[in-house]
Formats: C-alpha cells, structure tokens, sequence
C-alpha cells in the first residue's frame, strides 16, 4: 500500500479540497498513516499550548492616547464633504447632485479641450539633487537587474538528471531571499521618483523572486518546474534585460553628453 | 476630547466610523482602534514573539491605516483591511531585522566546541527528561524557539493560518508571493516546527523510517 506523504497529510488536515475522498478512504485502512496524522496533529495542538496573548482590557484606550497626537487632522475635502452618508442619504441629495453634477461638467470640458488642444511639451526643471538620486539608482539597479538575472537564468537553465527525485535550489534560493530586501527598496525608490515603467518592472520582478525565496530547498521535478514555467511564463527575463539595455544607454548618454548645469569645463573636456 | 465624540459613537459600524474619520472627526478613528486593536495586538506579538515589538507594531499598524484610509474601499472590512497592514509591517520588520543581525553577527556563532549554533539543533540538544518535556511550561517555551527559528515568510504563514484561519489566498497577499507558494511556506513551517518537537510530537515518517529518531 502505498502511504500518503507527510505534505500531503498536513494538506489533509488542512481541509485540501483536492483528493480528499481518497485520501479519507486511505487513512480509514492504514494505521501507519493515521499514527503519522496523529503525530502531526500534536504540532498543532503544541502550538495551541501556547497562551493567547492578551494585553488587557484597556489596550484600546491605552493605545489610542499613545496615536491620537501623532494623527494629522484630516481636512474633509469638498468632495468627502458632499458624498459624506451617501449610504444614508443616497446619491440624489441635493448637495450630492450638485457634486455630481460638477465632475461630469468637468469631465466633459476636460474631454473638450483635450480634442482641441495641442499641447506643447513642458520643459521640464530637473533639480540637481534628483539627477543625482537619478544616476545613483540608474547605476545600483542595473547592477541589481544583472544580479537578478544570473539567477533567474541559472534557474531555467538547471537541467535535473534523468529520474532524480529532489533539486537542490538551496543556493539560488538565499541569493533570491537576499535580492528581493534589495528589490524592494529600488521599486520604492523609482516609485517616489515617478519613474513608474520601471517600479513595475521591479514589482514584477520581486514576485518572481519571492516564489524562488519561498520555495523549499529541495524541490521535486514537479515543483521546479512549475517554477521555471512561472519565470517564461512572466517573460520576466526579458523585461529585466529590455530595462538593463535602457539603463545602459543612459549611461552611455550621460557619460556622452554631461549636464550643463553642474559639470565643470574640465570635466567636460575628459569626456 | 471626549466632549467632541458624537452622541453613541461606541456603537457606531466601522463603515460609519471610517466616514466620519474621513470627514474630519478624529474621534471616531479611536472607535476602529478599540474595537480592533486587540486582535492586531495578538497577530503581532505571534508574528515578533515579544510585547514590547508586539505594541510598536499595532501602533504603526494604525497609524498607516489612518493615513491610507482615502484608499480603503468602503465595502472591505476595515479589522481585515488593518489586520493585513499589521502583518505587512511585522513581516517587512522582521526581514529587515534578520538582514540587520546578518550583517553585524559574527562570521561564526561559535559555541565552546567550535560548533555552530542552529536554532534548530539547539533544541535537539537540550535534551529535557521525559516529565519535564511533558510540563506545558516546557513545551511552550521549546514552541516559542521553534516559532523563532522560523523564517519571517514561514512565520507569518503558519501564524496567519493556524491562530487567524486566513485563506492562502491572503497570505499569498502579504507574502507577494502565489497561491501554491504559500500554501508551501505554510507547509514548511509545519514540517521545521514538527521538526524541533520531535521529541513530544514523534520523528517524522522519513526519520522513522531511516532509524534516526530520537
């Protein structure tokens, strides 16, 4: 007979919809497995062992005094102000109507002028201080997209041996665990400079990273499969090298072609 | 403060409070963080295993939640919406706390025979006699390291799951990671916590089947 797997036991445990009837069936025939279901169940009722923990009564109160002076006041804007009990009132109250009716009239000028209007292109002010977070994060992201992609590669490109029960992704794995901290404070940054394209990018890149993270350290044909179709599926791998082909012209036209506002003629003439 | 809060606040639905927050009325937040702060309280110090963590993380917890409220959709539950920002900030604290002690711990945590120390192993061994292994007070304890050895993923997977009952789907959420991950995160906390218990819960199949147990 052949014995359920411990994963799959704590599946069970876990109300697994999937092969439940079967494996219910299993359990009612072999003792082995209802001991190993038995052990398993000990975990949990270790963990239930533990006390609940309680900070008391007056938790609520207490903690709202520690936040009430770090909370900015909220100013209602016009619009809050008017849909303000709108599961009350309903939208046709008259202060609700005229707010309504004031976005649409907007809406519709907005549509008109844009039909007509031809705008110029906006000669943009960039300040110093963000050319600079600019060219630090064009430097620090292109080398951790090329991290990035070396293991991603590695991954797709590990070949498991004939018949070979476990692949051990234990080193991609801590590499993928370490680059997603990094990840994640370069998508933040490109978001707070509005460089929108690339935090997507990055955030695409981060859920990738985070299945191999998560993943055990061993994983069975199966599973390192279905991690590598997630990785082609994505098509993650070329995105990471459309933006490092990006950031590397902009190296090579920044390097080309130095601001004028901060360089020196000296410098200039290095180039 | 109290003269400002409106007649029956108390019983007013975390719908109304959050409009009325939204409004202007400051006092109506302090309804939502009575009324749901001792569920996010448990949920953090499960998450970080001390008081101290526990509190900060429910205060940052809500604060978040007041300056994000503009975006919380109205037909969510807001104990959901707040419980999801506490777990997002305890698992991003715990990361960066385990990369902050990697970064200054020595290369080695030698112990005096110059092995390393496992979290893990250490359990293994201090090897307690049967009756004290049976004393609830050492079990918990020998619980609390298993539960610290964990990863912050795996944590805050099988605390999520077992104390709080979330779907997958929700922890997947805050893991950012799919389904069929975190249902293996939640899976692996499992098998390390039965792992460091093997003396109360029994060795796993594998182990007895390789004459290894304990």
């Amino acid at each position: 007979m052949k014995h359920r797997t411990e994963e799959e036991l704590v599946a069970y445990r876990d109300g697994e919809v999937n092969g439940r009837e079967a494996c219910a069936a299993h359990l009612q025939e072999c003792v082995e497995c209802r001991g190993e279901l038995q052990r398993i169940e000990a975990v949990f009722a270790a963990l239930d062992s533990l006390p609940a923990p309680d900070p008391g009564e007056a938790f609520g109160q207490r903690l709202w005094q520690q936040i009430a002076p770090r909370l900015p006041e909220k100013r209602p804007s016009w619009w809050a102000r008017a849909t303000r009990g709108v599961a009350v009132g309903g939208w046709f109250a008259p202060g609700r109507l005229a707010a309504v009716g004031a976005v649409a009239a907007l809406v519709i000028v907005a549509f008109l002028v844009g039909r007509w209007w031809k705008p110029v292109p906006p000669a943009v002010e960039v300040t110093d201080a963000a050319k600079v977070r600019g060219r630090v994060l064009v430097l620090a992201v292109g080398e951790h997209l090329g991290r990035s992609e070396m293991v991603l590669v590695e991954l797709a490109n590990m070949a498991p041996a004939q018949g070979q029960k476990k692949i051990d992704i234990s080193a991609e794995q801590q590499r993928a665990e370490d680059l997603v901290e990094e990840n994640r404070l370069y998508r933040e940054t490109a978001l707070q400079s509005g460089d929108t394209a690339m935090a997507g990018t990055l955030d695409e890149l981060e859920r990738v990273l985070l299945e191999v993270a998560n993943s055990p350290d061993e994983v069975t044909p199966a599973q390192f499969e279905a991690i590598r179709k997630r990785i082609e599926a994505q098509g993650i791998l070329f995105k990471v090298r459309v933006v490092e082909q990006g950031l590397d012209e902009q190296k090579r036209k920044k390097a080309a072609a130095p601001d004028h506002g901060g360089a020196q003629p000296a410098e200039r003439k290095k180039v | 403060m109290v003269g400002s809060e409106p007649a029956g606040a108390e019983g007013i639905s975390d719908a109304i409070a959050v409009e009325r927050t939204l409004a202007g009325e400051r006092e109506a937040y302090r309804v939502l963080v009575e009324r749901h702060s001792r569920r996010v309280y448990q949920l953090a110090y499960r998450m970080s295993g001390n008081a101290h963590d526990a509190e900060e993380i429910v205060q940052e917890a809500f604060l978040r939640a007041y300056q994000k409220l503009q975006q919380f959709a109205g037909n969510a539950n807001f104990g959901t919406w707040v419980y999801r920002i506490a777990a997002n900030y305890a698992i991003d604290r715990m990361r960066q706390r385990k990369s902050e002690d990697a970064r200054h711990a020595p290369v080695s945590n030698p112990l005096e025979d110059g092995v390393e120390v496992d979290p893990i192993n250490q359990l293994h061994d201090t090897r307690p006699s049967p009756e004290r292994l049976a004393g609830n007070v050492e079990l918990a304890k020998r619980m609390q390291l298993a539960l610290a050895a964990l990863t912050p993923a795996e944590r805050t997977a099988i605390v999520m799951r077992h104390w709080d009952g979330c779907a997958i789907e929700e922890i997947a959420t805050v893991l950012k990671s799919s389904s069929n991950a975190a249902k293996n995160t939640v899976f692996r906390a499992v098998q390390k916590l039965r792992h460091a218990l093997e003396e109360y819960a029994g060795p796993g199949r594998a182990a007895r089947a390789m004459g290894t147990e304990l």
